[in-house]
């Protein structure tokens, strides 16, 4: 699979450029997540576990940067970005918000059945939608969603569909069917190179993801949103839901953050930090 | 398959630290099932010595994998030979470093498995039922799951500085060559580029003073490293900082650094949920912002709600009248 951009930048007859057009410009798959906005997760006290129902939803944020870079690519390349996720059917709205950034179609898979997946179930459920979408040519995914923070789906899709995966990509650029990614790692920057398809991971330094105009929201909001349920995909019960994943979650709690919480106020500044310093000296931790 | 059939504990990071961190770990599991702890040595021209040193520090077999295609990390090739040595031997544990290579390996194994695994571990434990039980950090690091395999091989990543390098002892243990077939990779690596400034490691520090976006330059960074030269301490920053703007290699928070120093003093530093989690193993924290709604201060034992180019010039000077 790989497609030739040449075409557009040259004086070629219409007929050969409609035809490279039809063959070739890039099909992107961008699979994200709608979670719970970490920030208003609150904590129940008597059991000290966390509360996520009824909680605001949105796009997870690396996954925004994922949609954005994928969309860019597009405006520059020519072709078609696709938005899938896989949630309850609330998620809509989410995929609503992908369409008016500029995807220009979008799935919902849904079915009771996928509840509780882990990410191996996730990836399969995935990986089904996208061998039923048919050829595509890049899967953008973000390193990680803050929700599980296993930055692991996307490794697991690029498995599952037995391509390649770049992943921490903080810089792509696309030359003919090749794609070349610098990846930010601890120590330092790698640049790969692959052939499409391939599955980059991104962090969310590789770009400031648009706000959709109204304008684009209104023109959105006519755009049709597909569902496809477990049937719809060919899955069956024992490969997804808390059956078919691999990990159970026992327990989840929330740490007890036991701070002081002390604000040192004084007539001045230095008065201030001189209060600050006794009481950081008592606490013993300079010394040993 | 039964799930009795696995059996054994296998060890693999590509950063001979942590694999050796992890490798102190791996032992006491080892122990606690009565079972063999193997490590896996990939790479080019590995000498025997290197097999020697992971038996020293705790391993029973050292199954080393010399091939020109592994002589730098590759994804693809690695988890060949790691899926290889997993079917072949079939551990019920494997155990690799959560560096960010680690991270992208443990999952793409895990799936060619068809097992679980699970990121980023900061516990490890065995239960009654022999099964391996984790703590990790889920919802942007306020709170704590406690996870477990259903599946076999059980895979745990464990971040760097979780658990301690154990002391080398006069063990024995064997070293196997094992020959595994691995293919071309389809990526391929055209360049690599160090980070241009040294990362400090900040896992370890005892102090660290850390700058967020309140600070207007790089060089304002001169404030903060005044003030931890006074202190003995290490100057780190949040994501923005490093990541951004790349003034710093890398940074405080749940996607970098995770520290656990006696005296954490934010500076400018708003206080997002992915950098408390990070810092929250630190004993006694200190916050300096202009901003008194910042969400900092309710992580910190001790604030100051000010202009951080005034308050930390006045810290600098309180501690060298104070600590004299």
């Amino acid at each position: 699979m790989s497609f030739d951009i040449s075409p557009l930048t040259t004086n070629d007859n219409h007929q050969s450029l409609k035809n490279s057009v039809v063959r070739a410009l890039p099909t992107i798959i961008v699979p994200f997540k709608q979670i719970v906005d970490i920030k208003e997760i609150k904590v129940d006290p008597s059991t000290q576990t966390p509360i996520t129902v009824g909680i605001p939803r949105k796009i997870s944020d690396v996954d925004k940067n994922a949609l954005e870079e994928a969309i860019k690519i597009k405006e520059k390349h020519g072709g078609k970005v696709i938005a899938i996720t896989m949630g309850p059917p609330e998620a809509k709205t989410a995929l609503r918000e992908t369409l008016a950034m500029g995807v220009d179609e979008a799935y919902l898979l849904s079915d009771p059945i996928f509840e509780n997946s882990d990410t191996l179930a996730t990836a399969r459920v995935l990986a089904k939608a996208i061998e039923k979408l048919g050829e595509y040519d890049l899967i953008i995914c973000g390193e990680m969603t803050l929700d599980g923070l296993s930055a692991q789906v996307g490794p697991r899709l690029a498995e599952l569909l037995g391509i390649p995966q770049i992943t921490y990509v903080r810089k792509v650029t696309i030359e003919g069917n090749k794609v070349i990614a610098e990846k930010d790692l601890e120590e330092e920057y790698e640049t790969v190179e692959a052939e499409m398809p391939v599955l980059l991971t991104v962090t969310r330094e590789i770009n400031e993801p648009r706000i959709p105009s109204l304008r684009d929201i209104m023109k959105a909001s006519r755009k049709p949103i597909n569902t496809w349920t477990a049937s719809d995909l060919g899955i069956s019960k024992e490969d997804v839901g808390a059956e078919g994943s691999a990990v159970q979650i026992l327990k989840v709690t929330v740490p007890k953050v036991e701070r002081k919480g002390i604000i040192v106020k004084a007539e001045t500044i230095e008065e201030a930090a001189e209060e600050l310093v006794k009481m950081i000296l008592k606490e013993g931790v300079l010394r040993g | 398959m039964s799930s009795n059939e696995f059996k054994g504990v296998m060890v693999f990071s590509e950063n001979f630290e942590i694999f050796l961190e992890l490798l102190g770990k791996g032992r006491e599991i080892a122990d606690k099932l009565q079972t063999e702890l193997s490590a896996v040595l990939i790479g080019h021209n590995i000498e025997d010595e290197r097999g020697k040193e992971l038996i020293k520090h705790g391993a029973d077999k050292v199954y080393v994998v010399d091939n020109p295609l592994l002589e730098q990390f590759n994804v693809e090739p690695y988890t060949d030979v790691l899926s290889k040595l997993a079917s072949d031997y079939k551990p019920e544990i494997i155990l690799i470093g959560a560096t960010k290579r680690g991270k992208e390996l443990a999952p793409r194994l895990a799936t060619r498995l068809n097992t679980g695994c699970m990121t980023e571990c900061s516990k490890l434990d065995i239960d009654e039922e022999g099964r391996l039980v984790v703590n990790r950090l889920v919802y942007g690091g306020s709170s704590i799951a406690i996870e477990v395999s259903r599946v076999k091989p059980q895979i745990a990543t464990v971040p760097p500085h979780v658990f301690e390098k154990p002391t080398p002892s006069d063990r024995t243990g064997e070293v196997v060559r094992v020959d595994v077939d691995v293919k071309e990779p389809k990526t391929k690596i055209v360049e690599k580029r160090k980070k241009e400034i040294a990362g400090v490691r900040l896992e370890e520090a005892p102090i660290i003073i850390a700058g967020g976006r309140g600070l207007r330059s790089k060089e304002d960074f001169k404030l903060l490293k005044e003030l931890a030269k006074v202190l003995g301490g290490q100057v780190g920053c949040t994501r923005p900082i490093a990541a951004d703007y790349g003034w710093f290699t890398n940074w405080i928070g749940i996607s970098g650094v995770k520290i656990k120093p006696k005296l954490y003093i934010a500076v400018g530093i708003s206080g997002a949920i992915q950098h408390t989690a990070g810092i929250m193993d630190s004993k006694i924290i200190v916050a300096i912002n202009k901003d008194e709604e910042a969400p900092i201060f309710k992580a910190a034992d001790y604030g100051i709600v000010g202009d951080l180019y005034k308050v930390v010039p006045a810290l600098t000077e309180a501690f060298k009248k104070l600590l004299k």
